[in-house]
């Protein structure tokens, strides 16, 4: 029987074939970058396939970036929430300029009253003249139709409805106050209904972003079916999973990438052709309020972050199920 | 790496008591016991449906073993989780019958593959690669796609991949099964050479004749036992000589 001796033994242990840290770190990002570039070449291969798939992913993610952004501007044109509980009170004709200011400097003193602004009589009758597009009409009259106006911002901390119309009674009282109005309810409408189309945005979010991560998910499932006598190849010589994952997840991630890009051409194109007969729309009102803007630059980031995000997850959820039946047999 | 009896640093491939039955009944090996030294060469033979391909596929760990210690350089496959299963692998070189080569990639990228994914720089994978094509002698091959080269040539840059990573172990099932007998020589001598610098060679085949002339150590399988041993060097081979 042959002898053989301790150090021969250890040296015919297999080897342990993990590179040192300080060399696999820098290996991990070169392989990285390859397979980076590798799953692109890939993808360029099969351009018009890889467009298709694509272009999908576009259309399921435009909708509810399109809807966003019109939803967007639509609580833009509503103004900031301050000006919803402005306080209108329409002062009685021949209160003198003194007893305005004495009740502006009253009402000031409120807690409940943020600002007091007083709108002369003049002064406004000028502004409208100005802005309403009924300038030469006004002309016409001999006398200022219009009353002196105090404009009665509630506090930050009592503009809750309830507080409100409490507020609200109080300035009924005052004796030289013909009307008080309050600018709330068409903007409480115009908030129920944006709130109602946020959740219909977040609803088709929701369900288009769930399509996204199943049309990846196929594309990605169909992949490494084309691919599977290559996988049994790589585990057979010693491919861990997430080598074998990795050009999948990358694959995803460009679909995600490109499908999100897309999205934005698209509901870029759409603002476009919308906005020429919005303008027009909007002089028929004498108003430049509504015009488009392009798809502002945190939305775009939001879209292409989710949109990769939704291509890595769906590669990720395909890759993870169907790995695992593929073994060398 | 632990030490599972005493025999295993003896070893570079220990069968204790192995079994293995497939589901449905069929029972492809039964209670085999033989070991392989470090640097041993071995042909393993039978008749279609012996157990050769299971074998293999038992120390390779694309199956497990039913019943039975499988030590393959010291390690116990029974114990290698999926996990580091790959890392086991990366010390094997496997070759097939039907080269199991990827058609859409060079010849040179083929060969690459094991020092990819090992994470070899990629100064080192070409040196490697370029050596190892040296040895089959297809360096001047390394551009081609796989599909425009003969059988002979295909196992051979299956041998380069499968030795490419300088593993200990060399494991080929039915290597030359597609060849005629003069390029079925050339790839038993160059698993002879692989032989030679000390790698450990396990080949599965039924080319009795060949073999014959090859003066290596034979384990015949029949009817998934062990039959009695045919070699000239080491008489450890029989069912039962472990101690």
């Amino acid at each position: 029987m042959t002898q053989i001796n301790v150090s021969e033994v250890s040296s015919v242990q297999l080897r342990q074939l993990k590179p040192r840290f300080s060399s696999r770190f820098k290996e991990f990002f070169v392989r990285h970058l390859q397979v980076f570039f590798y799953s692109l070449g890939l993808l360029s291969r099969a351009p018009f396939a890889t467009l298709m798939t694509a272009s999908a992913l576009g259309i399921a993610l435009a909708l509810p970036a399109g809807l966003y952004v019109i939803l967007d501007h639509a609580s833009q044109l509503s103004g900031d929430i301050n000006s919803i509980n402005q306080i209108s009170l329409f002062m009685k004709k021949g209160i003198s300029e003194k007893s305005i200011q004495q009740i502006q400097k009253k009402l000031e003193a409120y807690p409940e009253i943020a600002q007091v602004k007083h709108v002369n009589r003049e002064a406004a009758l000028q502004e409208f003249q100005d802005n309403s597009g009924f300038g030469e009409a006004l002309k016409a009259l001999n006398d200022n139709p219009l009353p002196d106006l105090l404009i009665v911002s509630p506090s930050m901390t009592h503009n809750d409805p309830q507080q409100i119309n409490i507020l609200l009674n109080d300035l009924k009282t005052i004796k030289q106050v013909d009307l008080v109005q309050l600018d709330i309810q068409w903007l409480q409408r115009l908030y129920a209904i944006l709130h109602i189309g946020q959740r219909g945005v977040l609803i088709i979010g929701s369900l288009l972003a769930l399509g996204v991560l199943l049309i990846v998910g196929n594309t990605i499932r169909l992949a490494i079916e084309n691919r599977r006598s290559e996988i049994v190849v790589m585990k057979l010589i010693g491919a861990t999973d997430s080598f074998i994952r990795r050009p999948f997840l990358y694959t995803g991630f460009w679909y995600g990438l490109l499908g999100s890009l897309i999205a934005i051409l698209l509901v870029n194109i759409s603002l476009i052709i919308i906005n020429d007969p919005l303008a027009h729309l909007s002089s028929l009102y004498e108003s430049n309020l509504f015009s488009l803007k392009l798809m502002g630059i945190k939305i775009s980031a939001t879209l292409l972050l989710s949109g990769c995000l939704l291509g890595l997850m769906g590669a990720r959820i395909a890759v993870g199920k169907h790995l695992k039946e593929i073994e060398p047999k | 790496m632990q030490k599972n009896n005493n025999n295993n640093g003896f070893s570079m491939i220990l069968f204790d008591q192995v079994s293995k039955r497939y589901k449905g009944g069929n029972e492809a090996l039964s209670k085999v016991n033989f070991h392989l030294h470090p640097g041993e060469m071995a042909f393993l033979t039978g008749h279609s449906g012996a157990g050769k391909s299971t074998l293999l596929k038992l120390i390779a760990l694309i199956e497990r073993a039913s019943t039975g210690n499988v030590i393959v350089g010291g390690k116990n496959l029974n114990k290698v989780s999926k996990h580091t299963l790959p890392y086991l692998r990366r010390n094997m070189g496997i070759i097939f019958q039907d080269y199991q080569l990827l058609y859409d990639r060079t010849v040179f990228d083929n060969v690459a593959l094991p020092l990819i994914i090992s994470g070899f720089s990629s100064r080192e994978v070409k040196k490697r690669v370029h050596a190892a094509l040296d040895k089959v002698s297809l360096l001047r091959f390394e551009k081609k796609y796989p599909v425009t080269l003969s059988g002979g040539e295909q196992q051979r840059v299956s041998i380069a991949r499968a030795v490419v990573n300088k593993p200990a172990l060399l494991l080929a099932d039915e290597p030359t099964g597609n060849l005629d007998h003069d390029l079925s020589r050339e790839i038993m001598d160059l698993f002879m050479a692989f032989n030679q610098v000390g790698v450990t060679v396990l080949i599965a085949t039924h080319d009795i004749p060949l073999i014959k002339q090859l003066d290596k150590r034979i384990i015949q399988l029949n009817h998934g036992r062990l039959n009695h041993a045919q070699q000239g060097h080491d008489p450890l081979i029989t069912a039962g000589d472990e101690s």
